[in-house]
C-alpha cells in the first residue's frame, strides 16, 4: 500500500485514496494536428506504453481529496516515489536526467530546451 | 490408546493454573484440562496423540510443532455459525465448554476409510492430480470433480451467518516490532527509550518466545524472568502499545502491515459482553523491526510422520510449559546442540531418553552435560526406520543405523524401543514477512538456511529472525537496531539509551545439514520420508518431479503441491530445497527458494470484512420519491448504488401483468416515471460549447438556447461509453444528461480531459444529479395532465416543440420542463429542486387521476424504448461497439475536425462492413421470447462448436404489439435484412427474422403529436 502525496491540495494518504492511471506525458496527436495522424501514430498513442524497471513517470488523481490530476515519478523496483508534480508540468530536471530506457529519448529535447533557456 | 499419567508433577507446567480446571470436548469426548492449556497440550495430557488424518494418504497424524508452524493438528473449533475450521491446535487456548473436532477423517480418527490411499500410494505419485484427472474430458464434471471434492478439503464451513462483530483499526507508529521474544522486547525497549511511538505484537498469549525453554541468563536471571519484567515495563510505558494474540500476517509497500488480533477467542465471556471477536490492525510504521524468531526443521527419515514424532523444541515446551509428557520413553534425533536441552529436560522429568546425533563428533558443552546426566548419545547415527502399531497410530520403536554424510545405504541397524521421538534438523529464520515485498535473502552456511540480506523498505530483522541464534549476539543486535529506529523517528531525542544487558549462554557446536536420513532396504522401499506433512509430499515425490523435468523449484512446488498447504511450507520449505539440492548435485542457493506470500498464517474472513457488512457494505442511493415507491409495494432493482422501482404490481397482480399494464397506460393514456436517477451535469463557462464538441460525436456549438440534442459519447478507441440529451440553458451554460449508472464516471471523464488535455479551456463541470428530482410524464394525455397542473404553462406544439426546454413555474413549483422522450410517446420531463420533488409528484398524480395516470417502473421503461429501437448503453453496447455499429452514423459529425474517438473510427478494423451491426429480430413464433445474450449461428449442427455470428442484446414481449421483439448485434446485419437466423438453445432452435429495429411508430407521429 503506497503512500501518495497530492501536489495540488497537499493531501497525503494511502493509494486507495488516489487513482493511478498509467503512463504520463503521452501527447494526444489529434489535439496537435487532427488532419494528419498516421495509423502508427494513433497506435502508439492508444496502445504503446513504456514499462521500465526503475524510474517511471505516471498519472495519478487525488480521488478522495481535491479531485485533481497530477504526475508522479516512481521507482517501479523499490516502489519509492521520487517526486509529485502538476499535470501540466515536466518532472524535476534531475529526474529527467536520471531517466533510463525509452524515457531518455523522450526527455532529450526537453532537457535541451531547458538548457537553452 | 494408553492411559499413562501424561500430566507431570507440579514442578513442570508453569503456563497452566492447576487450581482452575476446565472441561472441553474433542470429537465429542469430554476431557478435562487446565486454564493456560492449549487444545494440543490438553488433548495430549488426556493420553491422545492422533489429531487428524493427512490430506492425501489419510495417515494418522499428531502434533509436531509448538505454535503457528503446526501442520498436522488442524482442528475445527466452535459449533454452528461460530464454527471455525483449520485452526492449529497448538494455538487454540483452552476455555470451559470449548468444542473442537478433528478434520479430514471418515468415519473416525482411529479408523479411516480414506487411508486405503496409503496402501495404494504407489498409484499416488507426485503430480498425481495432473496425471490422473487428465482425460477423458467428459469425466471431469461427473466423476473426477466430485471425487476430488469429497477426498480433499480441510475442515468445513460454518453454518449460518456469523453472529459476532469484528473491528478494523488504522494505526500509525514510529516503530513496529513484530515478535515479542527476547530480541523483540530488547528492540522495543531500545526504540521506546527515545520517546518514539512503538507497537510490539506477538502471536502468542504470553510474550517471551522461546525464553522459557532456552538456556542461558540475562543480567544473571533466567531468560523468561527477564522477558516478563520487560513486558511489564513496556506495557506501562505511555508510548508503547503491547499486543498479544496478534499475528502480523503481511507486509506491504511503504511499511504498511496487517496485524490480526484474536481478541475474544480465548474467552467466551468477552464475546457475550459484545467484545469484537477479532480485530484487524492496519498499521503504517516508519520503521519495522522483525523479531519473528526461527522455525525448527523436521528431519526427513522413514515414516517421520507417525503420531508421537515431534519437533524437539515443541517436546520441550509441552514438558515445561504445560507439564505434559510426550511419552514415557523417548529418543532425540538431532544434527545440532539445541535439541540436547530437550534431552536434559526429559531426563529431569524422569523420562527415559537417548540422543541420536547425525554428527560424528559431539563434544561441546550441552552434549557433555547430557552425557554427565547419564543420557546415552549415539553420535554418527541416524534413524533408518520407525516401527509403529497397526494402522500407524503411534510409535513403538526405531531402527538406528550408522550415518555418514553422503552415504546412501543402511547396512547395520540397532533396534531401540521408544514411544516418541523429538527431532531437530536445525533452525530456519522466519523470513516470511521480510520477503513479502521483495526483501533479498542469502544462504548462510553455518545455519544451513537463508537469512535476510537487503530490503528497499525501512525494515530490519534482529535475533533468530536474522539468523543470530546465540543470546548475546541477538541482544546486542536488537538494542542497536532498536536504538537506530528510535533515533530515525526522533533524531533530536536526548533520552538516555538503555544499557545492553549481559548475556551468559553455552557456546553451541555447529550443526551439520541433514536433509535425508536413509532408510532400511536398498531403495528405501515402502518408506515415506515426509517433507510437507500437510500436503503429504515426500522426498521421493520431489525427486520424481526433478526426473520428470520440473527443474525450477517453482515448478516442483506446483507439480507436487509442496509448500502449498495452509502452513505455506513453514517447516517444509528448506527441507525440500535440501532434498532437491542433493538430488540434482546443486547447492541450495542454486536451487533457489519459492516466493513467500502473505498471509503468514490464515486469518478470518470476519476480520477482513470488519464492520463493513450488511447496511454498511455499500451505500444505497434513494430518490426523493423512494418512500412513495415503497408505500406502493414496488419491486426494486439495483442500478449502480441506486434502488429503482422495477414495477408496481397491484395486490394479487403477476409481475408480467403489472409491467404490461404500465406499458399500455403509457401508449394509450399517460404514465409517470421517477427519472431522478438520471445523471445531470451542469457545464458552464466560455468554452462549454467547445468542450461538448470535443466529447460528443455530434455538434453542440450550433445548438440554440432552449433546445435539446441527443449526443453520443465515445472513448478514444471509438467505442460508445455513454449517451443522453444535453440542453443549452444559455450561451455558456449547458445541462448534460447521462445514463443513471454513468453520471459519476462521465463527470470524472470531463474533468480528466479539462485538467490534462484542454487545460486552457475555461469551463466548470458540476454534477447536480441529486439536486434535482425529475419525472417523465409520457403518453398521449401528457399535455392534458400538465395543463391540469398549471393552465398558464404554454404547451402547444408550436411554442414547445419536441426537443426543447422551458424554465418556469408549474403552479408553485419552480421547474425546468424538457420535451424529450425515451418511450416514443409525447413526453415531458419535469425537473424540480429535489426537496420539492415529493410535493410535485403527489400533485401530478392528483392532476392525472382523471386520465388514469399510471406510475411505471424501469422494466416498462426498457420495453417502451425497445419497441422504439432506442439503444441502452451497456445492453446494446459492450465496450466494443461504435456509433456506426448501432446505426447512428448520422450522429457522427463530418464537419468537426476533432472529437474523442474520431480518428479511431477511421481505422480499417472499425470500417469493415462485416462488423456486428444492430438489427431488430422477430421470432417466427410470436410468443417465443429469445433469452438475452442468445447466440445466432451460421449453421445449426448436432453439437458445438458452431460458428457464431452475433448475439441478442435486448429481448422482450411487447404488450403494445402483442408479440416478442428483440434487438441483436449480427455480423453484416444490415445487409442481411429479411434473412432468418437460427438461435440454438437448450433443447431447441429458435428462428427469427432480421428486421429494422424500430418496431413501433417509425414515423414518430406519437412523439411529435
Amino acid at each position: 500500500m503506497l503512500i501518495v502525496h497530492c501536489p495540488v491540495c497537499g493531501a497525503e494518504g494511502d493509494e486507495t485514496d488516489f487513482h493511478a492511471a498509467g503512463e504520463a506525458h503521452i501527447r494526444r496527436p489529434a489535439t496537435l494536428d487532427p488532419e494528419h495522424i498516421s495509423d502508427e501514430q494513433q497506435r502508439d498513442y492508444l496502445f504503446m506504453r513504456r514499462n521500465p524497471k526503475g524510474l517511471h513517470f505516471e498519472r495519478w488523481r487525488c480521488d478522495r481529496g481535491c479531485g485533481k490530476w497530477f504526475h508522479a515519478a516512481r521507482d517501479t523496483a523499490t516502489m519509492e516515489f521520487k517526486a509529485f508534480y502538476l499535470a501540466t508540468e515536466l518532472p524535476p530536471r534531475e529526474l529527467m536526467e536520471q531517466a533510463t530506457g525509452e524515457w531518455v529519448t523522450f526527455f532529450k529535447d526537453k532537457l535541451k530546451a531547458a538548457k537553452t533557456k | 490408546m494408553t492411559s499413562k499419567p501424561y500430566r507431570l508433577g507440579e514442578s513442570f507446567g508453569h503456563a497452566i493454573d492447576r487450581s482452575r480446571r476446565v472441561n472441553f470436548s474433542f470429537d465429542g469426548k469430554q476431557m478435562p484440562g487446565y486454564a493456560g492449556d492449549t487444545l494440543a497440550s490438553a488433548v495430549m495430557a488426556n493420553g491422545q496423540r492422533v489429531f487428524g488424518r493427512s490430506f492425501k494418504y489419510h495417515r494418522p497424524r499428531g502434533v509436531v510443532g509448538l505454535g503457528s508452524e503446526e501442520m498436522n493438528a488442524l482442528v475445527g473449533v466452535g459449533e454452528g455459525s461460530r464454527h471455525e475450521p483449520n485452526l492449529r491446535a497448538t494455538q487454540v487456548e483452552l476455555h470451559d465448554g470449548l468444542v473442537a473436532v478433528s478434520q479430514n477423517r471418515w468415519p473416525s480418527l482411529s479408523f479411516d476409510i480414506g487411508s486405503i490411499n496409503n496402501t495404494l500410494s504407489r498409484f499416488f505419485p507426485g503430480g498425481f492430480y495432473y496425471k490422473t484427472f487428465m482425460w477423458p474430458q467428459k469425466f471431469w464434471m461427473s466423476v473426477y470433480e466430485p471425487f476430488i471434492r469429497r477426498a480433499a478439503g480441510l475442515g468445513k464451513a460454518p453454518d449460518g451467518c456469523d453472529p459476532d462483530t469484528y473491528e478494523h483499526i488504522h494505526a500509525h507508529c514510529d516503530v513496529l516490532v513484530v515478535g515479542g521474544g527476547v530480541a523483540g522486547l530488547a528492540a522495543a525497549e531500545a526504540a521506546a527509550a527515545s520517546g518514539a511511538r512503538v507497537i510490539i505484537c506477538d502471536e502468542n498469549p504470553q510474550f517471551g518466545g522461546w525464553a522459557d525453554i532456552a538456556d542461558g541468563t540475562i543480567d544473571g536471571v533466567a531468560q523468561s524472568e527477564w522477558a516478563q519484567a520487560k513486558v511489564q515495563r513496556l506495557s506501562e510505558a505511555e508510548n508503547v502499545h503491547v499486543l498479544s494474540r496478534t499475528t502480523c500476517v503481511g507486509h506491504w509497500q511503504h511499511n504498511s502491515l496487517i496485524l490480526f488480533e484474536r481478541v475474544a477467542d480465548h474467552d467466551p465471556a468477552l464475546l457475550a459482553r459484545g467484545t469484537p471477536r477479532h480485530r484487524l490492525w492496519k498499521v503504517r510504521a516508519r520503521q519495522v523491526i522483525l523479531a519473528t524468531g526461527s522455525i525448527e526443521r523436521p528431519i526427513a527419515f522413514a515414516n517421520n510422520d507417525r503420531p508421537g514424532i515431534m519437533l524437539a523444541g515443541a517436546a520441550r515446551a509441552f514438558l515445561t510449559r504445560y507439564g505434559v509428557a510426550p511419552g514415557s520413553s523417548g529418543l532425540v534425533f538431532t544434527n545440532n546442540d539445541d535439541a540436547y536441552q530437550t534431552a536434559l529436560a526429559l531426563k529431569q522429568a524422569g523420562i527415559q531418553v537417548r540422543v541420536v546425533d547425525s554428527r560424528s563428533h559431539v563434544d561441546s558443552q550441552l552434549p557433555t552435560t547430557a552425557r554427565k546426566a547419564g543420557i546415552e548419545i549415539m553420535a554418527g547415527s541416524a534413524i533408518a526406520a520407525v516401527e509403529s502399531s497397526f494402522g500407524g497410530l503411534d510409535v513403538t520403536g526405531v531402527k538406528v543405523a550408522p550415518y555418514r554424510k553422503g552415504s546412501g545405504r543402511v547396512i547395520t541397524e540397532t533396534r531401540i524401543e521408544c514411544d516418541f521421538i523429538a527431532m531437530s534438523g536445525g533452525f530456519n529464520p522466519a523470513l516470511h514477512i521480510w520477503c513479502h515485498t521483495g526483501g533479498k535473502i542469502r544462504f548462510d552456511e553455518a545455519l544451513q538456511s537463508f537469512r535476510p540480506d537487503t530490503h528497499h523498505d525501512r525494515i530490519a530483522a534482529v535475533g533468530a529472525a536474522n539468523g543470530t541464534l546465540a543470546l548475546g549476539g541477538a541482544l546486542n543486535e536488537a538494542y542497536a537496531v532498536g536504538e537506530a529506529a528510535g533515533k530515525a523517528a526522533l533524531p533530536k531525542s536526548k533520552a538516555a539509551r538503555p544499557k545492553v544487558p549481559k548475556a551468559l549462554q553455552e557456546v553451541q557446536q555447529a550443526l551439520e545439514s541433514l536433509w535425508f536420513s536413509p532408510a532400511t532396504g536398498k531403495y528405501n522401499e515402502g518408506n515415506k520420508h515426509f517433507i510437507d506433512f500437510q500436503n503429504d509430499v515426500t522426498a521421493a515425490d520431489l525427486e520424481l518431479a526433478q526426473r520428470e523435468g520440473y527443474e525450477s523449484v517453482e515448478h516442483t512446488k506446483r507439480y507436487t503441491t509442496f509448500g502449498m498447504a495452509t502452513d505455506q511450507g513453514k517447516t517444509s520449505n528448506l527441507n525440500g530445497l535440501g532434498v532437491l539440492a542433493e538430488a540434482t548435485g546443486k547447492t541450495i542457493p542454486q536451487i533457489g527458494i519459492t516466493t513467500f506470500r502473505p498471509p503468514y498464517t490464515p486469518f478470518s474472513f470476519g476480520s477482513v470484512a470488519g464492520p463493513m457488512t450488511r447496511q454498511l457494505f455499500l451505500p444505497i442511493r434513494r430518490t426523493p420519491i423512494y418512500e412513495w415507491h415503497k408505500s406502493q409495494a414496488a419491486q426494486f432493482e439495483p442500478i449502480g448504488q441506486w434502488r429503482r422501482a422495477y414495477t408496481y404490481p397491484k395486490p394479487a397482480e403477476e409481475k408480467q401483468a403489472s409491467i404490461a399494464r404500465e406499458i399500455l397506460a403509457v401508449r394509450n393514456s399517460v404514465g409517470l416515471l421517477d427519472a431522478s436517477t438520471l445523471g445531470k451535469i451542469e457545464i458552464k463557462g466560455p468554452d462549454a460549447a467547445a468542450l461538448l464538441d470535443r466529447v460528443y460525436s455530434n455538434m453542440f456549438s450550433t445548438l440554440k438556447i432552449g433546445r435539446c440534442r441527443y449526443g453520443l459519447m465515445m472513448n478514444e478507441l471509438g467505442f460508445l461509453i455513454d449517451d443522453g440529451v444535453t440542453v443549452r440553458l444559455g450561451e455558456d451554460h449547458f445541462l448534460m444528461h447521462t445514463t443513471s449508472g454513468g453520471a459519476d464516471r462521465v463527470s470524472a471523464w470531463l474533468e480528466e480531459w479539462l485538467q490534462t488535455e484542454w487545460t486552457d479551456y475555461k469551463v466548470f463541470v458540476t454534477p447536480v444529479t441529486e439536486q434535482w428530482a425529475q419525472f417523465a410524464i409520457a403518453g398521449p394525455k401528457a399535455r392534458d395532465v400538465l395543463r391540469r397542473l398549471d393552465p398558464d404553462f404554454e404547451l402547444s406544439n408550436e411554442a414547445f416543440p419536441h426537443l426543447s426546454m422551458k424554465e418556469g413555474h408549474l403552479g408553485r413549483y419552480p421547474v425546468r420542463v424538457f420535451r424529450i422522450s425515451f418511450s416514443g410517446e409525447l413526453s415531458y420531463e419535469v425537473a424540480v429542486p429535489a426537496n420539492l420533488g415529493r410535493g410535485l409528484w403527489d400533485e401530478i398524480l392528483t392532476a392525472g387521476q382523471d386520465f388514469g395516470i399510471t406510475v411505471y417502473g424501469t422494466e416498462a421503461l426498457h420495453v417502451l424504448r425497445a419497441e422504439k429501437g432506442y439503444i441502452v448503453i451497456g445492453d446494446e453496447t459492450d465496450g466494443t461497439v461504435t456509433p456506426v455499429d448501432v446505426g447512428l452514423d448520422g450522429l457522427v459529425s463530418k464537419k468537426k475536425s476533432d472529437f474523442i474517438g474520431k480518428r479511431s473510427l477511421e481505422q480499417s478494423f472499425l470500417k469493415r462492413t462485416d462488423r456486428k451491426q444492430l438489427v431488430g429480430l422477430l421470432t417466427e413464433d410470436p410468443s417465443e421470447v429469445l433469452p438475452d445474450g442468445a447466440y445466432a449461428v451460421q449453421e445449426v449442427k448436432d453439437k458445438p462448436p458452431m460458428e457464431m455470428i452475433g448475439q441478442v442484446t435486448s429481448s422482450y414481449f411487447s404488450p403494445t404489439l402483442q408479440r416478442s421483439i428483440a434487438m441483436a448485434l449480427i455480423q453484416s446485419g444490415r445487409a442481411r435484412m429479411g434473412e432468418t437466423l437460427s438461435f440454438p438453445l437448450d433443447g431447441k432452435v429458435v428462428k427469427a427474422k432480421i428486421v429494422d429495429q424500430v418496431f413501433y411508430d417509425k414515423e414518430g407521429a406519437q412523439l411529435n403529436g
